[in-house]
């Protein structure tokens, strides 16, 4: 099964995952690549996009499966027609046939900027630094059952800060499939253990994503 | 760091609403326009990017060499609430651009709930609400749409109006505006110049006087307006604009589709539709133009979904053909199409059995409107109970388990027998799938939809009465108590926003300061239940000193000057009023086809001829 490698960025990041399927569905339409469809009562083109992105999150490694009913356009052309068929902001890096399963995903690298108006309250990457060195940070989780706790220490495998005049940059390295870890939530965390710390904004970025040996998954 | 807007975006419900950037949007270079217009829909996104009137405009204003028209919609209650409380003012879509810089500022209005969404969007404009406050030329603030054929209400607000079919009035007032703009005209030498062109009402060049008793004594053109203005019409729908390369909404709106109108007017005469009188003549398009664009709107936007468009489609003459030539297209392409608003004839039956071999399951839905054959023979709705039980046997005999079924209560002349006559009318649908479903195991849902009476202007119940809300629920409780079934479901509308409706549909002058107090009490996204605050406009009501009683149950006389005399929509007065007295005679009038009734309408179309 082909794969796109996409990113997600200026207005596009505020489309929900589900109009993000949409999208894809109509420009393959438009850009005359005929998607297969599933059986069934409802047949629906058959696209599916790895790890739902959070509305409002960037990414430069977005990953989406299709299947074509015919094969006579190489990765190259499908890149192009799709990408003289699709709206600013989502882009098509490149098509390949992976032969790797979405579930080998593992990790994946976040980027959190948190942006302070009045400049960076003092000591502040230390104090985030230490709050992560912790062992049990834990942020309500928004789920199929409700509102839980959440332990983030254990699904962060590694994470730096650094100051820059008036924000700080955190990244780090998450699980992101079984269990996943929403980057978004570390901010979270900052702003419950540490309200003075609150930042005016914090814009997230997805930045990379890996198997289960850390090597690059595409 | 991240400015202000889009710090607000992550924080909104579907922000994807506020941003732009769809495919077939369209983008300009400033320097290369002259007229910038901001197209403002007074509701949400959803409902604004549903709507075709707007997308056509939006094709023609910006098909214009030098023109440039961008978006705007409603914001919901969290984006407003978040733009007030930054100082953030109302922006376009395509250029982000704040309204208050557009040249023209231009609204549909399809629906009387929506004036409040006006003035609160020039509000968050920045705009200055009154006309008489926007000295000149920037910021001119013009409307069209069903609702600008009773405009009263707006005329405060509003500079002029545009009267009927877009298509080419639009671009006449651009190009005059242009030529102003040019000339450096004053504000008032512009409206002067609008005013002679065919479809343009200026309120302000006429003076409406008033009885002891509240009634209209007399409406004074001045500066040598003309006495009446008539709205327009495109004559030839085969060689109007039409775009194929619209805008495809990035984020889900209320109707995710491809549109396709066929023809436009009806033959029917339904005699409380305001639509089946204001948008004749009838005229059509031709079954080859239509397959040609359907194909070419599909290609371009990527849809996978259609839906044929029209007052009643089972009326188009060229259906048949129509359909020959799209069904196969669509079952190759894998598109699902939709005919609704389609009689219970033969031949639409054969099409739903079609239609729903290449897809989903459409629902069946009846409007019979009233209970009894007199009432509906009073409202000239031409459903018999035969019609409305055969096709419901042919259904559930071809495994249909639902039914929907909507009628008007308050008509004229209904008694508690109409009202009754409802759940009689239910219960032989209900005995009709006892004899003839083919599988009773999930049993019959019957939902019956009960709405209050609106008379509505340019229709032949527009000197009715609305009757009282108290009224109208005990007739829904009368009803009520008659449904046994535990298959029915019965939904009535709360009587508020009715009365609301009724009000500013035959509105005058005098509820402009209305309108402009509720949105200071905080009225606005009226048409949403979410929103709706009775009580908001009450007190608007009373801090006006005006009666809502008026408007509604006083009923109108027929030598009464009507607000909406100044509007011609083509039917004449004597034909409304003709129609009106046949009604009470319980007479029904055969539709356009079956012999023209002379409405009047057919004198709008010069070249084509009314095509009933």
């Amino acid at each position: 099964m082909p794969r796109a490698l996409f990113e997600k960025t200026g207005s596009a990041i505020y489309l929900s995952h589900l109009d993000l399927m949409r999208l894809f569905q109509r420009a393959f339409k438009r850009a005359g690549l005929p998607l297969t469809h599933t059986q069934g009562f409802n047949p629906r083109p058959s696209v599916s996009i790895a790890l739902p992105l959070s509305l409002g999150v960037e990414s430069r490694c977005e990953l989406l499966d299709f299947a074509l009913e015919t094969d006579e356009f190489s990765p190259e052309q499908i890149r192009d027609r799709l990408n003289a068929a699709l709206v600013e902001g989502v882009r098509v890096l490149s098509v390949y046939d992976s032969g790797r399963k979405i579930r080998e995903l593992c990790y994946l690298d976040c980027a959190l900027t948190l942006e302070y108006d009045a400049g960076v309250p003092a000591k502040a990457a230390e104090r985030i630094d230490a709050l992560f060195s912790q062992e049990n940070v834990t942020v309500e989780k928004k789920g199929k059952n409700g509102v839980t706790e959440q332990n983030i220490i254990p699904m962060i495998r590694s994470l730096t800060v650094s100051e820059d005049a008036d924000s700080l940059e955190l990244h780090a390295r998450v699980c992101c499939q079984n269990p996943t870890l929403n980057p978004v939530l570390l901010g979270t965390a900052i702003i419950k253990y540490l309200p003075e710390l609150t930042p005016d904004f914090i814009r997230c970025r997805r930045v990379e994503i890996y198997d289960t040996k850390e090597t690059i998954f595409r | 760091m991240t400015e202000r807007k889009q710090r607000i975006l992550p924080t909104v419900q579907k922000p994807a609403r506020y941003t732009g950037g769809e495919w077939g949007e369209v983008k300009k270079n400033k320097a290369d326009v002259r007229v910038r217009v901001v197209f403002c829909f007074p509701d949400t996104y959803e409902i604004g990017m549903s709507n075709l009137g707007m997308r056509i405009l939006y094709g023609v204003m910006n098909s214009m060499e030098g023109v440039w028209c961008e978006r705007v919609f409603a914001p919901w209650g969290d984006m407003e609430q978040a733009m007030r409380k930054n100082g953030l003012p109302l922006w376009a879509l395509e250029s982000q651009d704040p309204v208050k810089d557009f040249d023209m500022i231009a609204f549909t209005i399809g629906y009387e709930m929506a004036y409040s969404n006006i003035l609160n969007m020039l509000s968050l404009a920045g705009v200055p609400l009154h006309a008489a406050d926007r000295k000149g030329l920037k910021n001119m603030v013009f409307a069209g749409g069903v609702c600008a054929f009773n405009p009263e209400p707006l005329t405060d607000f509003v500079d002029f109006f545009s009267l009927g079919e877009g298509e080419d009035i639009t671009v006449e007032i651009l190009s005059l505006y242009d030529k102003a703009k040019a000339g450096n005209w004053s504000k008032e030498a512009f409206l002067h110049e609008a005013a002679k062109i065919p479809g343009v009402y200026v309120p302000s060049f006429y003076r409406h006087e008033y009885n002891p008793d509240g009634t209209l004594a007399a409406i004074v053109p001045l500066e040598g307006a003309p006495k009446k203005v008539t709205k327009r019409i495109v004559e030839n729908l085969d060689s109007a604009y039409f775009p194929t390369n619209m805008i495809v909404p990035s984020t889900e709106i209320v109707h995710d589709r491809a549109n396709l109108e066929v023809f436009r007017g009806c033959i029917r005469g339904c005699r409380f539709c305001q639509a089946g009188f204001s948008c004749r003549p009838v005229r059509k398009k031709s079954p080859e133009v239509l397959y040609r664009q359907a194909v070419e709107t599909l290609g371009v936007s990527g849809n996978n979904e259609m839906t044929i468009s029209s007052l009643s489609t089972s009326d188009y003459r060229g259906l048949p053909e129509l359909m020959d030539m799209l069904l196969p297209y669509c079952a190759e392409n894998r598109i699902h199409l939709s005919v609704p608003s389609l009689r219970a004839d033969n031949f639409s039956r054969d099409l739903m059995e079609k239609l729903q071999a290449s897809g989903r399951k459409s629902s069946l839905t009846f409007a019979p409107e009233a209970g009894t054959q007199r009432l509906r023979d009073v409202i000239n709705k031409n459903l018999t109970e035969e019609e409305i039980l055969t096709t419901c046997a042919n259904a559930f005999s071809g495994g249909w388990n639902s039914v929907k079924l909507y009628f008007m209560l308050g008509l004229p002349t209904e008694t508690d027998e109409d009202v009754l006559g409802i759940a009689e009318l239910v219960y032989k649908v209900i005995q009709t799938w006892k004899e003839r479903a083919v599988n009773k195991k999930r049993g019959l849902r019957v939902h019956v939809a009960t709405a209050y009476f609106v008379p509505k202007p340019h229709t032949p119940f527009q000197w009715e009465q609305q009757i009282t809300p108290k009224e109208y629920l005990r007739r829904c409780q009368l009803l009520k108590s008659h449904f046994y079934s535990k298959s029915i479901e019965y939904d009535y509308h709360a009587p508020d926003l009715s009365r609301l409706e009724a009000v500013f549909a035959r509105g005058d002058r005098r509820l402009g300061p209305v309108i402009e107090q509720a949105v200071k009490n905080g009225a606005r996204l009226d048409g949403w239940d979410e929103y709706f605050d009775y009580s908001k406009w009450q007190d608007a009501f009373r801090a006006c000193g005006i009666d809502e009683d008026f408007y509604t149950v006083r009923g109108y006389g027929e030598e009464e000057i009507l607000p909406w005399d100044t509007i011609d929509v083509g039917v004449t007065k004597k034909f409304l009023k003709r129609e009106r007295k046949r009604a009470y005679e319980g007479k029904v009038t055969p539709d356009c086809r079956h012999g023209c009734a002379g409405c009047g309408a057919e004198r709008l179309a010069k070249e084509v001829g009314c095509d009933a």
